[in-house]
């Protein structure tokens, strides 16, 4: 963990200052930008302790409200960090309100959600900020009662002098702790004297959801707000090459028809500035099922693109890349993917020798597997509102990370950075597509090309056919067994479209002595981002499947085979740069081991899978329990341990679990985008499927590993492991190996699952 | 002018017939609680009630509404106290929350039909509702915690 030097200056120190009408309201300003470095998670910004945190007000009435400094979308980060404030506080978590902060980076930090990275980011921060406040308060009692400080004590928002019988409220001494000067290094609870995190606290917007209040981002309105949509080519590798908006615009309710450009020529690209469609076309008016009727009556021609050029901004200075025109086909991706992976690729990772140990096997295992691009699906499609003039821009809607999308916003709208206002609303699901804000720079283009507030909203079909999907992904891996069936050599060579999903120092690296790890790309115009657990998605899938395999082939336990590696990996382990923890790796094994009373009994009655993973920071393991009912595969029951240090919100927590396990299965099983001519095959949920109720396990028992390690998330670990459990189930149900995702499609060598 | 019934108010507009409610609802009326997710009666997160009737508003027109009691997730209950609503807060059902009303208002129909759902049937009722975030397990056990509770309501 590293520690950020604080002294910044002034903007370093805490601020606090007087709310109108008395009470104290306390935030902390710090450093103004914080590096996020890209690494091979795709979005894992260093663990920071900076003194940038969010507000704490409270009224001389004693209410006391807690900003939220991170956007919500279901890992209920809207109650959990704001548990963390209100426990080194000591406020009654029940008389709290809690309210989403504005993007503010110089006052509330990152404000990124994504990365499985807020409870980690926030931990300490947030909880300086309650004890600091705490310590504030105290010492404005302390002076007003005349008393030493290590006498008073604090419970539940009231402060205490036990020796004189004084009490107050904290109401009562925030104006006059406002004004103190701010200490630094305040001490923080010991973590066995929580009251508030490690509790579990319910979702503090819960009533809110089962009222129908507004809450997301196409739910804002705004005084004179017009409706927007786009219209975007029909195919990857396309673009507009004409159109006649005159019928569109004679609809009723409709005041504009034209076509936006999103970034002039010479735009450098920052890595969230992704979007697949430079040209589109907007149809504006001034209901929803008026501008849905007008688009149909556009007339448009649309072109091949061709070829290109785009240019990104790098840390070594801008670069240009070529995006090939070609229009795809699924048919022809997988074939392409086949010869790359005979080429040569490009070294990621290496260990020993293991073309040697290759060679002289007494047995070497080779497999290869698939996984389809994947759409996000969000239940929210894209919105965003904008309100754009000459010289400001409100926008308010979903995002994932503010502070990645307002430079784009500044630039494009050539405003300075205090005049673009970014909220964030709730959001419907966001599994790291709303980390790409081109929906904002659309809205605020075509805010201002009309002269008004709007809301641009994009139809399922729209949003499904967008693409920054999930990569299409290929792995082989290969392993040397001598003939003692000891495992000698690990080789795994994965590639993609557009990139491959390989970390090269997660388990097994490390535990072999002769380990390869390679990697290729083949370019598309097929725009990719984060997915929940980006690379790891399906690295998990491949890797613990051939664990499977191997274990099978060595007349090995799947779960004791890997605690053997691990065992290797920890007491004399190969290599630098292993990305694991081999004792919490195998904790959870262990674990899941346990609880799923692996060989218990109950064993035949269900297909059983195991896998297991690292990523993000936290490690899940999973034991999953399969029948076939005519055929057709279903999870009856799941159990999974998981080591994310501590659990702030157990309850929450477990709910997070249950999703991504029901996610992996849906996903695993179901899932994919197909291309035919660059169109995309899965428009909407009719063909796109997703896991239903019925579809669901009847039993998800999930087990967390009870340790103090600061807490790190859970959005991410749990998924990955999922794929891999269930290809391990399937495999015992129908007794033939799983290698294309999704599972429920043909798999190679056999005649049909 | 059409007049519609929602929520047991009266509420008149000027629109296409061939409106599908749930954008009067959204649109016009600030009724945002009923949400859009396909758009072609695929995910239930739009579902209302129709003279106590589960219907998809995405493709239920206003006109086919007209002279019907429609109810809204902003009309099941007083304060939240519709058996569901209170189990959903008990059991803490919801990640991002964006399919829940739509998942309420299909359990209780559900729950008006059947008084103690087995899962089978909670599972087929509900078949047309999906949950993104996969709290299915929770839906379920909210869905049977609503019966038990629910008596007279």
């Amino acid at each position: 963990m590293e520690k950020i030097n604080a002294n910044q200056g002034r903007r370093a120190f805490l601020k606090t200052s007087l709310l109108a009408g008395g009470g104290l309201m306390l935030h902390f300003s710090g450093l103004a930008k914080m590096v996020v470095p890209v690494t091979d998670e795709g979005i894992t910004p260093a663990v920071q302790w900076i003194e940038i945190t969010g507000y704490i007000k409270i009224t001389p009435q004693n209410n006391v409200t807690i900003i939220c400094p991170n956007p919500e979308f279901g890992q209920n980060v809207m109650t959990s960090l704001p548990m963390m404030v209100a426990e080194e506080l000591e406020v009654d978590w029940n008389k709290v309100t809690v309210e989403m902060g504005p993007h503010d980076n110089l006052k509330l930090g990152p404000q990124f959600t994504g990365g499985s990275n807020s409870m980690r980011m926030y931990w300490r921060p947030l909880r300086e900020a309650g004890a600091t406040a705490r310590n504030l308060l105290m010492q404005a009692a302390a002076q007003e009662w005349n008393v030493p400080l290590e006498e008073l004590t604090t419970r539940a928002g009231m402060l205490f002098h036990e020796k004189s019988g004084k009490q107050g409220t904290y109401g009562q001494f925030a104006s006059k702790a406002s004004v103190l000067p701010v200490p630094k290094g305040v001490k923080l609870k010991e973590v066995k004297n929580f009251k508030v995190v490690r509790n579990s606290q319910k979702n503090v917007e819960g009533a809110k959801i089962v009222s129908g209040k507004p809450l997301f981002g196409l739910d804002y309105m705004h005084e004179g707000m017009l409706i927007a949509m786009i219209q975007h080519p029909p195919a990857f590798g396309m673009k507009l090459k004409s159109f006649d908006g005159s019928a569109a615009l004679k609809m009723p309710g409709i005041k504009n028809v034209f076509s936006l450009k999103l970034y002039e020529d010479d735009f450098e690209q920052a890595g969230f500035d992704v979007r697949t469609f430079n040209e589109l076309l907007v149809v504006v008016g001034k209901s929803t099922w008026e501008v849905m009727n007008a688009r149909k009556k556009l007339i448009v021609e649309w072109m091949p693109a061709g070829d290109v050029k785009d240019t990104m901004a790098g840390r070594g200075g801008k670069r240009e890349v070529i995006v090939p025109g070609e229009l795809e086909n699924t048919s022809v991706q997988l074939q392409k993917m086949q010869e790359y992976a005979k080429k040569p690729a490009r070294q990621l990772r290496k260990d020993g020798d293991p073309e040697t140990a290759f060679k002289h096997a007494a047995q070497v295992i080779e497999r290869t597997y698939n996984a389809p691009f994947l759409a996000h699906n969000c239940m929210e499609p894209m919105n965003f509102f904008a309100h754009v003039t000459d010289d400001k821009a409100l926008l308010v809607g979903p995002l994932q990370a503010p502070g990645w999308t307002e430079p784009t916003l500044c630039k494009v709208l050539n405003l300075p950075p205090e005049k673009v206002e970014i909220q964030m609303t709730r959001m419907g699901g966001g599994f790291g597509r709303r980390a790409y804000g081109h929906y904002l720079t659309e809205a605020a283009l075509i805010s201002r090309k009309v002269k008004a507030p709007i809301k641009l909203i994009y139809s399922r079909e729209d949003d499904t056919t967008y693409g920054i999907y999930r990569p299409m992904y290929t792995a082989t891996y290969r392993a040397a067994l001598d003939a003692n069936k000891n495992l000698i050599a690990f080789h795994v060579k994965g590639g993609g479209i557009p990139e491959h999903a390989i970390h090269a120092n997660r388990f097994p690296a490390g535990a072999v002595d002769n380990y390869l790890a390679e990697g290729w790309e083949i370019p598309s115009n097929i725009t990719i981002g984060a997915f929940r657990a980006p690379r790891s998605n399906f690295n998990a899938a491949a890797e613990q499947s051939f664990l499977d395999e191997l274990a099978e082939a060595m007349d090995k336990d799947p779960i004791d085979f890997r605690l053997e590696l691990l065992k290797r990996a920890k007491e004399n382990p190969v290599g630098k740069n292993n990305e694991y923890d081999a004792d919490r790796y195998a904790g959870v094994l262990k674990l899941v081991k346990e609880k799923s009373d692996w060989k218990g009994p109950e064993h035949d009655k269900y297909s059983r899978g195991v896998a297991a993973y690292f990523c993000h920071n936290s490690y899940a393991a999973h034991v999953v329990d399969l029948t076939l009912r005519e055929g057709e595969p279903y999870v009856e029951r799941v159990f999974s341990a998981i080591d994310c240090g501590i659990v702030v919100n157990p309850d929450a927590a477990t709910n997070m679990v249950q999703g991504a396990v029901v996610d992996g299965i849906g996903n695993s099983l179901y899932g994919g985008l197909t291309h035919k001519d660059g169109v995309v095959e899965e428009s909407n949920f009719h063909k796109y499927r997703i896991i239903r109720m019925h579809e669901a396990p009847a039993k998800i028992e999930v087990s967390f590993v009870h340790n103090d390690i600061d807490p790190t998330g859970l959005g991410e670990p749990p998924f990955p492991p999922v794929f891999g459990a269930v290809a391990n189930a399937l495999y015992k149900a129908k007794g033939h190996r799983f290698y294309q995702q999704p599972f429920t499609s043909p798999q190679p060598g056999t005649r049909n699952v | 002018m059409i007049t519609l019934n929602i929520n047991k108010k009266n509420y008149r507009i000027e629109a296409d017939p061939n409106t599908p409610l749930l954008w009067v609802l959204r649109d016009h009326f600030g009724l945002v609680g009923t949400k859009y997710g396909c758009g072609i009666a695929q995910c239930g997160a739009c579902v209302v009630h129709l003279d106590g009737e589960a219907v998809r508003s995405c493709v239920t027109k206003i006109s086919r509404a007209q002279g019907k009691k429609v109810v809204t997730i902003e009309g099941l209950s007083e304060s939240n106290n519709h058996p569901l609503q209170k189990a959903w807060l008990e059991l803490d059902v919801s990640q991002c929350g964006y399919c829940q009303a739509g998942q309420i208002m299909s359990a209780a129909v559900l729950l008006r039909e059947k008084k103690n759902p087995s899962n089978q049937d909670i599972d087929d009722a509900m078949a047309g509702n999906i949950c993104r975030c996969g709290t299915y397990l929770r839906i379920r056990e909210a869905i049977q915690l609503a019966a038990k509770e629910a008596g007279e309501f």
